[in-house]
């Protein structure tokens, strides 16, 4: 019986591989992943459509990396149920493999809204190397020419500016007012909405898709959608990048405690003995909002399923948390944004912008009570490390928050205390 | 002092030249310097990649590209596999990481491992750059 089981093999699941090695060299670990290709980046998938990339660039780790931590891959398999009193996990050929210490880190699924015409040929979500693999040949094979991606968030975006390199016209569909509202405010959304329009995408905001329906000579194939009030937009392909929940089927029906996804402890721990969950299944800390949410982001998930290997191999290690933060690289505008860059109106929050149209520079910080909760830095990227480690090591700014936006903001500017801290070695 | 030879010999050392003038006038883009003068009057000192034992970066790195190699202790990054998502310049505590505008990917420093000494070392007049390795 394997000491350590993995049910995913992407983020977490290689986060954990690794923590458990360094700490224990030869408990047997088996990993169960649904996918057959090795180890890949996710968020890599967009430059695999625009043709910037092959499935060589796209891996995380070298092929040797499952023989070379002695993992057991069980590829191309799916774990189907759990029995946490047995300490099994059966899977779909039928077997059972049984667990000392199990993590759960299936991931997440695309949220697909109940609407007509989802099961229509040329309907795609985009999360997975499979995902782009299909989307990037059904382009080809049938010379689609336009395409309505479904959600402004990170991989709408993501998504649409890989199809524009491809050639391919795109209408832009988003719920929300603004596009990327989840990372930006409305000022830096309308600066990313400029540039996504500059580039030919059609964006449409403040209305959903009602509808998708079929080409008037076969309904049974994507041929437009039907907006929310009521325009047709023809097309070929629809994506859908509304946003993705949680895997957690696998624990359905046990005593494993999930809220929205699988609740777990600062150790990683769920509240059943020797499961463990990370990645975007679980409920991880923020440390903005100092409360357990769903993240769904790659370095979280990869520094969460290292946190539970160190714990399932008896390194007791606590999560420090992540918080809402993420980079766009897209459409030439460099973007750092990460905590409350949004918050709602509160007169506790004190708010320092500068903008510099013509440099097209926007920086943003909010700040409680002298604290960095809040950043947005557009374009002027550089320096955002410094401002993200005064965030996130709880840093009182007061003395020097003015300076935090100016253009030669960097370590110098710090106060010698704070820089002896951390160990710059001036 | 700030004098600024620290970028000079950088970005000579990671141009196609290794000639000063070639590296200046000829090369387009002009090589990025990896390490940077941190100036606030009286302050001034150089910051380049801080080779951290737990390096955030690698620990980001959506690709893979960057990566700690465990047999040397130096956080290396492959500059084939960097898709220029920026997350290790968000998480660099230091901000050592630089963005390679032209190339849509990041530049850091490489600790010269082709010399004996970093060349920023070597050639600090003031000898106020040293290598070595050190604990937290």
């Amino acid at each position: 019986m394997p000491k350590y089981v993995i049910v995913g093999a992407c983020a977490a699941g290689t986060g954990a591989i690794e923590a458990i090695r360094e700490v224990d060299p030869i408990g047997e670990i088996t990993v169960i992943s649904e996918e057959t290709c090795p180890t890949y980046s996710r968020p890599m998938i967009s430059d695999y459509v625009s043709g910037k990339a092959d499935l060589e660039k796209m891996k995380t780790r070298d092929d040797q990396f499952w023989q070379k931590n002695a993992v057991q891959a069980l590829t191309g398999r799916k774990a189907v149920s759990l029995n946490t009193t047995q300490k099994t996990v059966a899977l779909d050929t039928g077997d059972t493999v049984g667990y000392e210490k199990l993590l759960i880190a299936t991931g997440g699924k695309p949220f697909i809204p109940k609407m007509e015409g989802t099961n229509k040929d040329g309907v795609f979500t985009f999360t997975t190397y499979s995902d782009a693999e299909r989307l990037a040949a059904k382009i080809d094979v049938i010379q689609a020419k336009k395409v309505v991606v479904i959600g402004a968030g990170l991989i709408g975006i993501s998504v649409t500016e890989a199809l524009v390199k491809r050639g391919l016209q795109v209408t832009l569909v988003e719920l929300q007012e603004k596009i990327l509202s989840l990372l930006l405010d409305a000022k830096s959304s309308d600066i990313v909405e400029n540039a996504v329009k500059k580039a030919g995408v059609n964006i449409v905001t403040g209305q959903s898709v009602q509808q998708i329906v079929g080409k008037p000579e076969n309904d049974a194939i994507v041929g437009g959608v039907v907006l929310t009030k009521g325009e047709k937009i023809p097309c070929d392909l629809v994506i859908v990048a509304i946003g993705v929940i949680p895997r957690t089927e696998l624990v359905t029906g046990t005593d494993v405690k999930t809220n929205r996804g699988i609740v777990v402890d600062s150790n990683m721990r769920t509240n059943v003995p020797d499961i463990y969950a990370g990645g975007d299944v679980a409920e991880a800390y923020d440390f903005i909002l100092n409360q357990n949410r769903l993240l769904p982001l790659w370095p979280l998930a990869v520094l969460e399923g290292k946190i539970a290997g160190y714990n399932m191999a008896g390194k007791t290690t606590d999560y420090a948390g992540g918080t809402n933060m993420s980079t766009l690289k897209y459409f030439g505008i460099p973007i750092v944004s990460i905590g409350l860059a949004n918050p709602k109106e509160d007169p506790a929050l004190e708010i320092l912008v500068k903008h510099d149209a013509e440099k097209k520079v926007y920086k943003k910080l909010v700040l409680k009570d002298n604290f960095i909760v809040g950043m947005t830095f557009l374009n002027e990227i550089e320096r955002s490390g410094i401002v993200f480690y005064l965030m996130k090591n709880h840093v009182n700014v007061k003395k020097f928050k003015h300076e935090l936006l100016t253009e030669n903001f960097g370590l110098a500017t710090l106060p010698p205390s704070l820089r002896k801290r951390m160990h710059i070695g001036e | 002092m700030g004098c600024g030879l620290c970028e000079v010999y950088c970005t000579v050392q990671h141009s196609k030249s290794k000639d000063i003038v070639k590296a200046y006038n000829r090369e387009k883009p002009r090589p990025l310097s990896r390490v940077r003068l941190e100036m606030n009057k009286p302050v001034s000192f150089a910051i380049q990649c801080r080779h951290c034992e737990d390096a955030p970066c690698a620990q980001a790195c959506l690709t893979g590209a960057m990566r700690r190699n465990e047999e040397t202790g130096l956080v290396t990054h492959n500059q084939d596999k960097c898709m220029g998502c920026w997350t290790c310049v968000m998480v660099c505590p230091y901000s050592a990481i630089k963005i390679d505008k032209e190339g849509h990917i990041i530049a850091k420093c490489d600790q010269c491992t082709e010399l004996e000494t970093p060349t920023c070392v070597a050639n600090c007049p003031n000898s106020a750059l040293e290598c070595k390795e050190v604990k937290p």
